[in-house]
């Protein structure tokens, strides 16, 4: 086996899985916060994704003032998503609420493809192009900041969680809601910060996504390897959305590589359903023990 | 106003149709199924058969998702499953054509057993996540198993030929596949008479209650499994003769969410709900072509925002719904009947 290029697929398959776990991140938060999975995230991804694109091109503004935009768009967008369409469904069946982004990530398809129709395009270069070698291994520019920058968003957070007053309000909202209520929490503001930052996550990381493989209506894809990360990894847990999206991210690029292209999804739902079969509730997610 | 349907035989109280008025619209609805073929032109007659198709299927869904409880988002994998043992029976073997539809329900229900095993350790979210993964790797094996299924090329299916005659236009095929799904509802709608329907709506409300209660889980989730992929085999059988070609790309992971989609927005847990869920999602885009080319003097580009505008609207229906109309359109219907039971009092 030829070890250099061995190292060069797994190096993109690093870069590619801290970007699935910056995706990932996004659901756990907002599952963590408000026990509902947002089946949307991909496509929030691509409206980030799609957010700078307009930014840069229709309105012609400079790249770096075009990033924070994109990323409040997609922040905003969260807000209004949270405050008019799933406040009013607390308290439904968690599968009412599935259906729900479910809807909301169509409705998004189509206005993308409305406004910006269905062709792929490539955003804007901001990266530059000369390649960046590690040792002798090359790895594409574009892939390295990905990681980079992934991996600061990440560890900020870990950062947050630890020590902000927000971060330890929102875990506390996830371990029990009532006692966060009952020690002064608010916790709606915790429901509302939870999908403002987690959307923003994503479409910050639809910025990444879309400057390594372009822009497409198709590219909430993403979205899906996303979910099987948090699936692998537990709902509920940050650690778990890291190694998952670690662990998905090369096991992707080598049975993309050594296998093909098309083996890819089967594998990563395979180990799926194993790890499912093994650890129900994830790798790191907490076990609900069912009391009658 | 409803008046004197007091029941006094458990019997009675057990019916299907309980007041004289329902079997008055009962009558009137077979009437209709039996009439329209030789009133609807061609057009109308091809989408029938397609909303027959997909209330069979959603149907089927509901006895999983909203009688036992149990999410899917395979209910297209398993039409798949039904639709290639068609093909494939028809193209190797050449068996009659009513049996090839039961083979295809037997074999899509073992398919949906396989796929149920995780349900006794995974519950809600996670199993629908796992149906999900199960519905892509069989994606996986319809594109590779090019002995059976003919690779990405797909098996083109001969007719259907019941007692000599060739079942090719919709006209014909009506006459199979609306007896067929009402067969099927029928039977669902008898299901939840019975011990095992009891059993799964025991299970949906609390499983771990009806397990002390002395209802063996596995047996039942995977009963339930495998009902809810028989109706979808059967309906992708009556699909594979309807369309005459099968491919990976027939069953898209989209079907399976407009599965669950028209189970919503018609009621879960109900026999009506699914009926009128998937009639309503399967003519709501046929309507939209028609709003589209009634605006096409308009807006010059209505035709180039058809496609995204379904999309819009069907990711819209199902948030609406959700939000205003939880119970789905069943509830609605339930809430007119109610009007007029109560008429002339306020309700």
């Amino acid at each position: 086996m030829d070890w250099l290029f061995f190292t060069e697929v797994t190096l993109a398959g690093l870069g590619s899985g801290a970007l699935l776990s910056l995706t990932a991140l996004s659901f756990v938060l907002i599952y963590k916060a408000t026990r509902v999975i947002n089946l949307a995230v991909g496509e929030i991804l691509m409206l980030g994704g799609y957010l700078f694109f307009a930014f840069v091109t229709a309105l012609g503004l400079s790249t770096w003032l075009a990033i924070p935009l994109a990323i409040a768009g997609g922040g905003l967008f969260g807000m209004v998503v949270e405050r008019t369409l799933i406040r009013p469904m607390l308290g439904e069946s968690s599968i009412s609420v599935l259906m729900l982004t479910v809807g909301l990530g169509s409705v998004l398809i189509g206005a993308v493809e409305l406004i910006w129709n269905t062709d792929p395009r490539a955003l804007p270069d901001f990266m530059g192009q000369t390649p960046v070698f590690i040792g002798e291994a090359y790895v594409s520019r574009k892939i390295a900041i990905g990681f980079v920058v992934a991996a600061i968003v990440i560890a900020l957070f870990l950062l947050l969680f630890r020590f902000w007053r927000g971060g330890v309000a929102l875990r506390a909202t996830a371990t029990d809601q009532a006692a966060a209520y009952s020690c002064g929490i608010n916790v709606p503001a915790v429901f509302s910060l939870a999908w403002i930052v987690a959307c923003a996550t994503a479409a910050g990381a639809g910025l990444l996504v879309g400057a390594i493989g372009g822009i497409s209506p198709t590219m909430g894809v993403f979205g899906l390897s996303a979910l099987v990360v948090v699936i692998i990894g537990g709902l509920d847990s940050v650690l778990g959305a890291l190694v998952g999206g670690i662990l998905i991210g090369l096991v992707e690029a080598w049975a993309g590589t050594f296998l093909g292209g098309e083996y890819k999804l089967v594998t990563t739902f395979s180990l799926l359903i194993a790890a499912l079969m093994i650890r129900p509730y994830g790798l790191f997610g907490t076990v609900e023990i069912e009391r009658l | 106003m409803r008046i004197a349907t007091a029941k006094e035989t458990y019997i009675a109280d057990e019916g299907l149709l309980v007041t004289a008025t329902q079997r008055a619209w009962m009558g009137v609805l077979i009437a209709m199924l039996v009439l329209a073929p030789f009133v609807l032109n061609q057009y109308w007659l091809y989408l029938a058969c397609l909303v027959a198709i997909n209330v069979a299927s959603a149907t089927g869904l509901n006895i999983l998702t909203g009688y036992t409880g149990l999410v899917s988002l395979g209910q297209a994998a398993f039409m798949a499953v039904g639709a290639y043992a068609v093909a494939f029976l028809e193209g190797a073997l050449g068996t009659p054509f009513l049996l090839n539809i039961l083979a295809a329900g037997f074999v899509a229900a073992f398919v949906g057993v396989l796929v149920g095993i995780p349900s006794l350790r995974v519950k809600g979210l996670y199993l629908a996540i796992a149906t999900i993964a199960a519905s892509f790797i069989l994606h996986f094996v319809f594109t590779h198993w090019v002995s059976v299924t003919g690779g990405v090329r797909g098996i083109n299916v001969a007719p259907a030929r019941l007692l000599g005659l060739e079942l090719a236009s919709p006209f014909a095929l009506y006459f199979v596949i609306v007896p067929i799904t009402c067969l099927m509802v029928l039977g669902a709608a008898n299901l939840f008479r019975t011990r095992i329907g009891r059993a799964f709506i025991a299970i949906r409300d609390r499983d771990i209650s009806a397990e002390v209660l002395g209802i063996p889980l596995l047996r039942y989730k995977l009963m339930s499994f495998a009902l809810s992929s028989f109706y979808a085999g059967v309906a992708g059988g009556m699909w594979a003769y309807f369309f005459r070609v099968v491919t990976p790309e027939s069953f898209p992971f989209a079907t399976s969410i407009f599965f669950l989609a028209a189970v919503i927005v018609g009621g879960l847990g109900t026999i009506l709900g699914p009926v009128l869920g998937a009639a309503f999602m399967t003519l709501v885009p046929e309507l939209l072509k028609y709003v589209v080319e009634w605006l096409g003097p308009v807006f010059p580009n209505a035709g180039a925002a058809l496609s995204p505008v379904r999309t819009i609207v069907f990711g819209a229906l199902i948030i609406l719904f959700l939000v205003f109309e939880p119970h789905g359109l069943a509830e609605m219907v339930r809430r007119v009947r109610r009007f007029f039971h109560l008429w002339p009092f306020r309700t």
